[in-house]
């Protein structure tokens, strides 16, 4: 029987003769980022780690949504929680986050209304449902989720759903990258880039990164061989120190990406400041509800009084997303800080470099 | 009868008059119908054989109450049915708890204990005392069912999650996540291609099997909640040795995984009802495997792996590309990805 399509990208032969290959051509020692969480965790199922060369180290980035979110937008979804007449939807992964106090799982066993939601159209679902309550969804995502709430607040305007809100704290990927070069002691010889968020922006929205930096780049998908490819790339790339940004998952990602899932997006979303957990404020690396649609603006809709709380004592997530420490570097990693007891969203999240190295180490 | 009027269950059938004795002699017992039950004592009195008896008990509180492929009340039944046979028991006797929330309709009642019936009768056990309270709405989510039973263990059999050794094979007996993705799909409403059906099923009759053919079998244990990785975990660190699973050998319906793919679970951690790990000596292996394969329940059985001295209380999974990693414990509830 033939692979299917998929099966191809996981061939057992084929990922042992990319392995061979790169132990064969890499020589010196490179620090490769792989952006993404979902690279993060592909890497850990696929055991990818223990198949490369000594000389390759494997750094997460900031890349996953849920790790990014700042404590303060934490505590806004369980202030917003707290409300009286309101339900609060949310993907999954943000139930166990902590923020200062608690968390949307914490208020929900309290007996706030938190529902965990598929997609955003569910929450709109649910509002339209429940016309006497208030129905907020917590916005928390990059350029491969934005342009589906961009899409979801046009449909609550245009079928006047008035009882349905978004708290916004969704980011773009190339601001953050950017940001990462010009950190200090940030040191990276390549970086993988998302596969996904890639689909929407395209090849070109990493070019002025690129020609500033000149690092080494390649957009991959998730499956082995691609991860391994993608490895591949960045170690030639490297070893004939001739960097480029390069696609390496032409079957999705096209050089322009995905145009009406942008416009889309800036049709309701203004590019704005954005805080990220661990890292601070990242100029124009967030997105904000456009005037015309400030109507559904959680954050103007409720009094939430929010107080700045600081992030938690010992947690390293923020040197972890910018791949200063890994995990283990962490003081907190494994003694106090566990996907039980997490202290920073990068354990909580599944795609949270923390709990990959604890749940697949 | 009260109940057939009103069609749904009332404060009033679980209040121990007339409408629970007509609940109880026109509904249950006719189903359940063994001499037994049929005394209408406050309990059953049984005889019992000489040995070592296996005692287990179970809650069942799933949401929602039907599903692809079963209801909460074959599960009940299953679950305890395969509690007891996971000691190295065979099950006789059952008895089942009912917490009904008042306003349950009467034929969704009913359906659930035809169920549970049914599969008494297929597991060849006699559910023989029970007790039905119900309490008023809001207090309760349609229906709980607890399940408690009895089972006898044949002479010479010693089965315990500490007996694990290294150079055993660790068989499993079908397609792994089949349960817990046929709930989590019925619950949120989502559609997806293909049959995505609860394996609720009895593995007694299997275990009779491996027990009867004189094979040794070191551990059994039904990876329920928690499924294949969590349940390995224990067996691990309760007969301090070390596991290495096979990503290639590991049994899973195209669909399924599609959906753990989808949704971002680990099928690994998904629950099953249907299914059972058994950890048996190398050398007789193949023999317990073509048993496995010879029941209704085990067409789908695999060898998955093997226990080694390596890192006392640690799974390792040998992915299909030859990496390895972590099969740790579940943690809390599997939770979607959202990018």
């Amino acid at each position: 029987m033939g692979l299917t399509y998929l099966e191809k990208f996981r061939d057992p032969s084929l990922a042992k003769q990319l392995v061979a290959t790169i132990h064969k051509e890499s020589r010196h020692p490179l620090r490769l980022m792989e952006v993404c969480g979902t690279h993060t965790m592909a890497i850990f199922r696929h055991g990818i780690r223990n198949l490369l060369p000594e000389t390759i180290t494997l750094l997460s980035g900031p890349g996953c949504p849920v790790c990014v979110t700042a404590q303060k937008d934490i505590d806004a979804f369980v202030a917003v929680s707290r409300q009286p007449d309101v339900i609060v939807t949310t993907f999954g992964d943000l139930m166990r986050v902590p923020g200062s106090g608690t968390t949307l799982a914490g208020q929900k066993g309290a007996g706030a209304d938190v529902r965990m939601v598929y997609s955003v159209f569910d929450a709109v679902t649910i509002a339209r449902q429940n016309p006497d309550k208030q129905v907020v969804f917590c916005a928390v995502g990059f350029e491969t989720t934005i342009p589906t709430i961009a899409a979801a607040v046009l449909m609550a305007a245009k079928e006047k759903v008035t009882n349905f809100s978004i708290y916004g704290a969704n980011k773009l990927t190339p601001p953050a990258l950017a940001a990462l070069m010009t950190t200090k002691g940030v040191s990276i010889d390549g970086f993988i880039l998302p596969g996904h968020v890639s689909v929407i922006t395209g090849v070109d929205a990493y070019r002025s990164v690129f020609e500033t930096h000149k690092v080494p780049s390649v957009i991959t998908g998730f499956e082995p061989i691609d991860i391994l490819h993608a490895v591949l790339m960045l170690v030639r790339q490297n070893e004939s120190c001739v960097p480029a940004l390069e696609n390496a998952y032409p079957r999705a990602v096209r050089d322009s990406g995905n145009p009406k899932a942008r416009e889309v997006m800036h049709q309701v979303f203004t590019v704005g400041d954005a805080a990220w957990r661990g890292i601070g404020l990242i100029k124009n690396s967030g997105m904000e509800l456009k005037p015309d649609f400030k109507a559904f603006d959680a954050g103007d809709r409720f009094e939430l009084n929010l107080i700045d709380v600081a992030e938690p004592k010992g947690c390293a997530c923020g040197e972890i997303l910018m791949g200063l420490k890994t995990p283990v570097a962490c003081a907190l990693y494994k003694k106090v800080c566990t996907p039980m007891t997490p202290v920073g969203p990068c354990m909580v999240s599944s795609e949270g470099a923390c709990a990959a190295y604890y749940n697949y180490g | 009868m009260n109940a057939e009027k009103n069609n749904t269950i009332l404060l009033d059938h679980g209040a121990g008059g007339k409408a629970s004795h007509a609940l109880f002699s026109e509904m249950i017992l006719p189903l359940f119908s063994n001499e037994y039950l049929a005394m209408g004592d406050d309990g059953a009195v049984y005889s019992v054989p000489a040995g070592k008896m296996a005692f287990s008990t179970d809650s069942y509180v799933v949401d929602p109450i039907f599903f692809n492929g079963g209801n909460i009340g074959d599960l009940a039944v299953n679950g305890t049915v395969n509690d007891i046979a996971m000691c190295g028991a065979i099950p006789l006797y059952i008895s089942v708890g009912l917490i009904i929330e008042e306003g349950l309709p009467i034929n969704d009642f009913q359906e659930i204990i035809t169920s549970m019936a049914t599969a008494a009768d297929r597991a060849g056990v006699k559910i023989v005392t029970g007790d039905t309270k119900v309490v008023p709405r809001g207090k309760a989510d349609k229906i709980f069912i607890n399940t408690s039973g009895v089972g006898m263990i044949p002479e010479g059999v010693n089965v315990s999650g500490s007996r694990a050794l290294p150079g055993d094979k660790i068989i499993l007996s079908g397609t792994m996540a089949d349960h817990g993705i046929a709930i989590l799909t019925a619950r949120e409403g989502l559609t997806f291609d293909g049959d995505l059906k609860t394996d609720s099923a009895p593995l007694n009759h299997m275990v009779k099997a491996m027990l009867s053919s004189g094979c040794e079998v070191h551990v059994l244990r039904d990876p329920t909640r928690g499924g294949v990785g969590t349940t390995l975990n224990e067996i691990a660190s309760q007969s301090g040795v070390g596991m290495t699973l096979f990503e290639k050998d590991l049994p899973i319906k195209k669909q399924v995984n599609g959906v753990c793919e989808l949704l971002g679970f680990d099928p690994l951690y998904i629950a099953n009802e249907g299914k059972l790990l058994a950890i048996v000596p190398e050398k007789q292996a193949s023999q317990v495997l073509d048993l496995i394969k010879a029941d209704t329940f085990g067409k789908n059985a695999a060898i998955i792996g093997e226990v080694t001295d390596q890192r006392p209380g640690k799974v390792f999974l040998e992915t299909a590309i030859g990496g390895q990693r972590l099969v740790d414990m579940l943690t809390g509830e599997q939770l979607p990805r959202i990018c």
